[in-house]
């Protein structure tokens, strides 16, 4: 008896471990199974992120005018500077893709705060993400996978998701309402997933920020015009760089009670309040190498005190992806990135 | 057949830390299977494995410093061993299974965020392949705690069920006095 209750427990116990670790549901969705399919659609390219693959170092620093402050007791909000590593991409997965191939391209940043916190946060330049979670997320890279006879997506595939995910076929519509600008410079870059601004009295604040570009917005045209070297987008940005630092504003959306802060793929009304916290300045570019940019997980909740999750489940899913990337692209040789830049921008390595 | 019991304090810390780590070896599988609850599991396990670390580190001092009751005379010398063995194990398990989890931290430059602003610093400087080791053996070491886990609980419960030899009442009593009864 005593014998059978030992067992029965030590059994038990183990069952609960591996049912927790997934081991008895194969088809429950993981971040490892999100980083497969990435791997199953674009190849594995050893050493690179599994998203957002081709992409170059950058740096500069954060001014911030103390706006924010009101807000977010994040050090980084209190008036003055905040120094800051970063790096631009394009959003595929291919570390070798040409430039034209592509159309979203990210900011990803990471502020070394004052009293040694960092926050690292990955923006895009489009208005809204397309899909609410990660399981939509995962589905929807099946369907627009290019089917191997066509060398295209399948359009009935494609139908079907966006019948399944009406706010993916309403997103995709805000995000095509707008034409891409001309290069990295001139991109506006948003967080896309709302978050909580967290302040000395303990007031949160939902938010969503993004890096306006000073720089005046061109619009690309349409398919066709666009240059046909295949780094286009990155070496104009080293050419821009190479004439003067390029400047961004950070602002803040202000979020009401009517606001979903757990779908990212509805943009907030146009009347928000927005409230201009200070101003990124980018004057250093350098090849993606170990020892910059190309080691940092840009990983979205790593947050300092004063900026916290919102309860978007993109977060969390995005967190735990990024870190099985970086956990495989780690123990990897590594290969050297398509974009290098010049030796005499290179002086100043991010 | 004994009737000596550990001092209050070791009961205290065993008890303790045995919720503890039980909860830590289930979030810390649970997480990195996990998307949703990835980030909430992640912040209890950073601040629980230091805490679990720093209690070990106390333990440790106190099973070296303190007196232990004896095991029943009758034992047979393999099971002696298994037990005196799977002891070490676990010290050694308590310690390095957290420690290297914030040395892998610490070498992919994640900042090693205990709560809010209160961070711990780095205890190696950024590098691809020593995260990777550590990674794998973080997971390694955690997964070998957990089956010795099982063994003594197994062992906990064979000692209170099947020989009733007092070792398991040796832990597990509530009076405050380490006396012979």
């Amino acid at each position: 008896m005593g014998l059978a209750v030992t067992g029965v427990a030590t059994v038990c116990i183990a069952a609960g471990f591996a049912f927790v670790g997934g081991f008895l549901t194969p088809q429950r969705l993981t971040q490892a199974r999100i980083i497969d399919r990435f791997e199953q659609l674009n190849g594995i390219h050893p050493g690179f992120r599994r998203n957002h693959a081709k992409g170059v170092c950058i740096a500069g620093s954060f001014d911030s005018n103390g706006n924010g402050a009101a807000l977010s007791k994040a050090v980084v909000f209190q008036r003055g500077s905040t120094p800051v590593t970063g790096r631009f991409a394009v959003a595929v997965g291919k570390p070798f893709v040409p430039d034209n191939e592509t159309e979203v391209r990210s900011m990803a940043l990471s502020f070394k705060l004052r009293d040694g916190e960092e926050w690292r946060t990955g923006m895009n330049d489009i208005p809204v993400f397309p899909v609410r979670d990660a399981q939509a997320f995962y589905q929807q890279m099946l369907a627009t996978r290019p089917d191997p006879a066509t060398g295209k997506p399948d359009p009935a595939r494609m139908q079907a998701f966006l019948a399944a995910h009406p706010e993916t076929a309403k997103a995709l519509q805000v995000i095509k309402a707008r034409p891409f600008s001309t290069g990295f410079a001139n991109a506006s870059y948003n967080s896309l997933d709302a978050f909580r601004f967290v302040n000395a009295a303990g007031v949160s604040t939902p938010v969503r920020w993004s890096m306006e570009a000073v720089d005046p917005f061109v619009a690309e045209t349409m398919s066709g015009g666009q240059p046909t070297d295949v780094n286009y987008l990155f070496d104009d940005l080293i050419a821009r760089l190479a004439k003067g630092p390029v400047q961004w504003r950070l602002v803040a959306t202000i979020g009401t009670a009517d606001d979903a802060t757990a779908d990212a793929t509805v943009a907030w009304p146009d009347s928000r309040q927005r409230v201009t916290l200070g101003t990124l300045t980018i004057n250093r570019i350098a090849t993606e190498q170990p020892g910059n940019c190309s080691d940092v997980n840009f990983d979205p909740l790593v947050l300092p005190a004063g900026i916290a999750p919102s309860d978007d489940p993109l977060l969390s899913a995005r967190s735990a992806t990024y870190s099985n990337s970086y956990r495989r692209r780690a123990a990897e040789a590594k290969t050297p990135s398509e974009v290098q830049v010049p030796l005499a921008t290179k002086d100043a390595t991010p | 057949m004994t009737h000596d019991r550990f001092p209050a304090i070791s009961r205290i810390l065993h008890w303790l830390m045995a919720a503890m780590i039980l909860a830590m070896l289930f979030i810390g599988i649970g997480m990195v299977a996990s998307l949703t609850e990835y980030h909430w599991l992640l912040s209890i396990h950073r601040p629980l494995g230091i805490a679990i670390l720093v209690l070990a580190a106390i333990r440790l001092v106190n099973r070296l410093a303190g007196r232990v009751p004896a095991l029943p005379n009758d034992m047979p010398p393999a099971l002696r061993f298994a037990a005196q063995g799977s002891h070490i194990v676990l010290y050694v398990l308590m310690i390095a299974v957290p420690l290297v989890g914030w040395a892998m931290l610490s070498a992919a430059r994640y900042p090693v965020v205990l709560y809010g602003a209160f961070e711990l610093p780095p205890i190696l400087p950024q590098s691809d392949l020593l995260y990777t080791i550590l990674r794998d053996a973080h997971t390694l070491l955690a997964l070998t705690l957990f089956v010795v886990f099982l063994a003594h609980f197994t062992a906990a419960l064979m000692h209170r069920l099947v020989f009733r030899d007092g070792v398991f009442e040796s832990m597990a009593s509530l009076r405050s006095d380490s006396r012979r009864r």
